[in-house]
């Protein structure tokens, strides 16, 4: 047997540079894409505030809300499938923790977790629906936009004639399950570090002599929590090989024994789950929950995991890159503001930016499978 | 000249009916194979060499007929129950996915676990060690464990499908037309595989309707037609022609070879 075994190198494969080859990973677009951000802003918005402990504070919640939807709708897209029902999942999340914990004054906790299970089912739902009638997700998620979107303005109009209920700041006062979406860590660090210099503190009013910045917010710690475990999910277990599995080719996962349905489904589910994530940081922070909450987050969400590297077609894409998509799309964001640019560019930004990133992605590929 | 005589088949099909409706794809086909053997399954289109194998790997259920497995009746529900039993099929296409590194592919649906911290890990020093000691073994040199399987040729993704299968446990090795669409040098890699895998005790069931690809591996070949065994011939006993005459069916080639003057 030994005596067949050859270990010299097929002439035909060519040495890859290494340069080529850490070109050749889906994060790469994400990277330069916030390297050229920062370098960007530091040269035009450097004096504007926007890299004082505030102004950074303040991009980091915008990045952190776009990297909490972009994680699952990473995992989701590469597992092959869309979710087009985030922006509309979130106004309904934000309405149901209303109702529950205002109108009918249910503890909060009670409310969140309520909320929590009756989206994750429609999330399972979504997945259950594109599995067994084979329907693109695109439009069977199209659908739920339109019917998520619709109960969240019915639902408050019929109940409390009005599109806004607000009074959850009040309604989550002391809730501890409130605490861990609408709380703030490290406060006593900032206090510190206020004291001793290294942030700014209030010189006047009566908050004077605190810390601008108090503590992190926890949406940015759900925002990297998130991150870190959908990072983990993806590419160090053996689920994370099903989600690229499934969605590089279902046939021939289920050919090699991947549960696919099981893994699309519960992918659905995370996208749902991150999406009330972000709901109820949401509602925390502004106190009350709006029927317009959510417009447009879905494609925001898709517009972030492309930056970062995914494949619009599936099997391939990472979490880092997503997360890093979601902190350009933050970074700019803030910083057109701190740079007194008129904030309809954004828009046209973003076009420009999702195209590039597009076009780069195709080139990758291209690359790994060797077309040409 | 083959190792048959000393034991059983691993598996043997007897006597194989098959009716869809009115359409009877199979009459009463009997087939078996042993251990470290080539059986070379050969057929035109439309002979029955797909429902046939279907029915080994449990993807159909025969009408009539018996299936022994290592001696026992065997009844399969489902492919998993052949695949767990030691049955595996590569097909030609569906089997790997090309934005996937190889070592991904080979164990996917099978991934080696580690545990850290109580939680289940996908051990990828494992899943890489074993993937590049695997394709050494079969003569591809991978530039890396993380090489996308995109980047390798039809015949080297046909050896990573075939050296997979193996590695996990493969008992009876179904090989649906693996060198259909591939180039000369590819086949000929794809059959020095076949060649490596029995060797290893492997049984091997090789469908084709090349007359050479079966004649360069095979021990055994039976040839299908219209649904029926045409007869089993052992190697040396049959030449190229017979069996190409009894793949068409005899007449209607022989006329036809007349008019191209030998060449098919």
């Amino acid at each position: 047997m030994s005596d067949t075994v050859s270990n010299k190198t097929d002439e035909r494969v060519k040495e890859m540079s290494s340069f080529r080859r850490a070109l050749i990973r889906p994060e790469l677009g994400g990277i330069v894409g916030t390297i050229a951000v920062f370098v960007f802003f530091l040269a035009i918005a450097s004096d504007s505030g926007m890299f004082s402990s505030q102004g950074v504070l303040n991009w980091s919640v915008v990045s952190a809300q776009f990297m909490i939807i972009a994680v699952g709708a990473c995992l989701l897209m590469i597992a092959g499938e869309f979710d087009l029902s985030v922006g509309s999942m979130i106004g309904f999340a934000g309405m149901l923790i209303a109702i529950f914990g205002v109108t009918l004054g249910w503890p909060m906790w009670i409310a969140i977790l309520l909320t929590f299970a009756i989206c994750i089912a429609i999330g399972a739902l979504n997945g259950i629906i594109c599995i067994r009638t084979g329907l693109p997700s695109f439009i069977v998620t199209l659908a739920f936009l339109f019917i998520l979107r619709g109960f969240t303005i019915f639902l408050p109009q019929t109940i409390e004639r009005k599109t806004i209920i607000g009074g959850i700041r009040e309604a989550a006062e002391g809730d501890w399950l409130g605490a861990v979406f609408g709380g703030k860590i490290l406060t006593g660090t900032f206090r510190w570090l206020g004291e001793i210099g290294v942030i700014e503190v209030f010189e006047r009013g009566n908050r004077a002599g605190e810390p601008v910045v108090d503590g992190i917010p926890m949406l940015i710690v759900w925002a990297l929590g998130l991150v870190i475990f959908g990072h983990v999910l993806l590419t160090k277990t053996r689920f994370g090989n099903w989600i690229f599995a499934a969605g590089g080719d279902a046939e021939a996962a289920r050919n090699s024994g991947v549960p696919v349905n099981r893994v699309k489904i519960l992918m659905f589910m995370f996208t749902a789950f991150c999406a009330t994530v972000f709901a109820t940081c949401q509602v925390m922070e502004f106190g009350s929950a709006g029927a317009d909450r959510g417009l447009l987050k879905e494609f925001e969400a898709i517009i972030a995991v492309v930056i970062g590297g995914a494949l619009l077609t599936g099997g391939y894409g990472s979490v880092l890159g997503a997360a890093l998509g979601a902190l350009i799309f933050g970074v700019v964001q803030q910083g057109l503001f701190f740079a007194g640019v008129e904030s309809s560019l954004f828009r046209v930004f973003l076009g420009v930016i999702l195209l590039g990133a597009v076009i780069l992605n195709t080139y990758i590929r291209r690359m790994i499978t060797g077309e040409r | 000249m083959n190792t048959r005589t000393e034991h059983a088949p691993i598996i043997e099909m007897r006597n194989i009916e098959k009716h869809f409706g009115a359409v009877i794809a199979l009459a009463g086909v009997s087939f078996d194979v042993y251990p470290g053997e080539c059986h070379c399954l050969l057929g035109d289109n439309g002979a029955g060499k797909s429902t046939f194998i279907k029915t080994m790997s449990g993807v159909h259920k025969p009408t009539k007929g018996e299936i022994i497995f290592n001696g026992k009746p065997m009844h399969f529900e489902n492919p998993r129950d052949a695949m767990e039993a030691g049955i595996a099929t590569v097909h030609q296409h569906l089997a790997m996915i090309p934005l996937m590194s190889v070592s991904r592919n080979f164990f996917m649906g099978n991934e080696p676990v580690k545990k850290v911290l109580g939680i289940n890990f996908f051990d990828r020093e494992h899943a890489d060690r074993v993937t590049m000691e695997a394709m050494r073994k079969m003569g591809i040199n991978l530039r890396g464990p993380d090489q996308a399987v995109g980047t390798l040729s039809g015949g080297e993704r046909q050896t990573v499908a075939i050296s997979r299968a193996v590695h996990f446990g493969a008992k009876v090795l179904i090989l649906d037309e693996p060198t259909s669409a591939l180039g000369v040098r590819q086949t000929s890699n794809v059959l020095a595989t076949i060649d490596k895998v029995r060797k290893e005790g492997v049984a091997v069931v090789f469908i084709t309707h090349n007359v050479r690809h079966a004649l360069a591996v095979g021990d055994r070949f039976t040839v299908l037609n219209r649904g029926q065994t045409l007869g089993t011939a052992q190697r040396g006993q049959i030449t190229p022609e017979e069996l190409q005459d009894l793949m068409a069916g005899g007449q209607e080639l022989a006329t036809l070879e007349g008019s191209l003057g030998g060449t098919v």
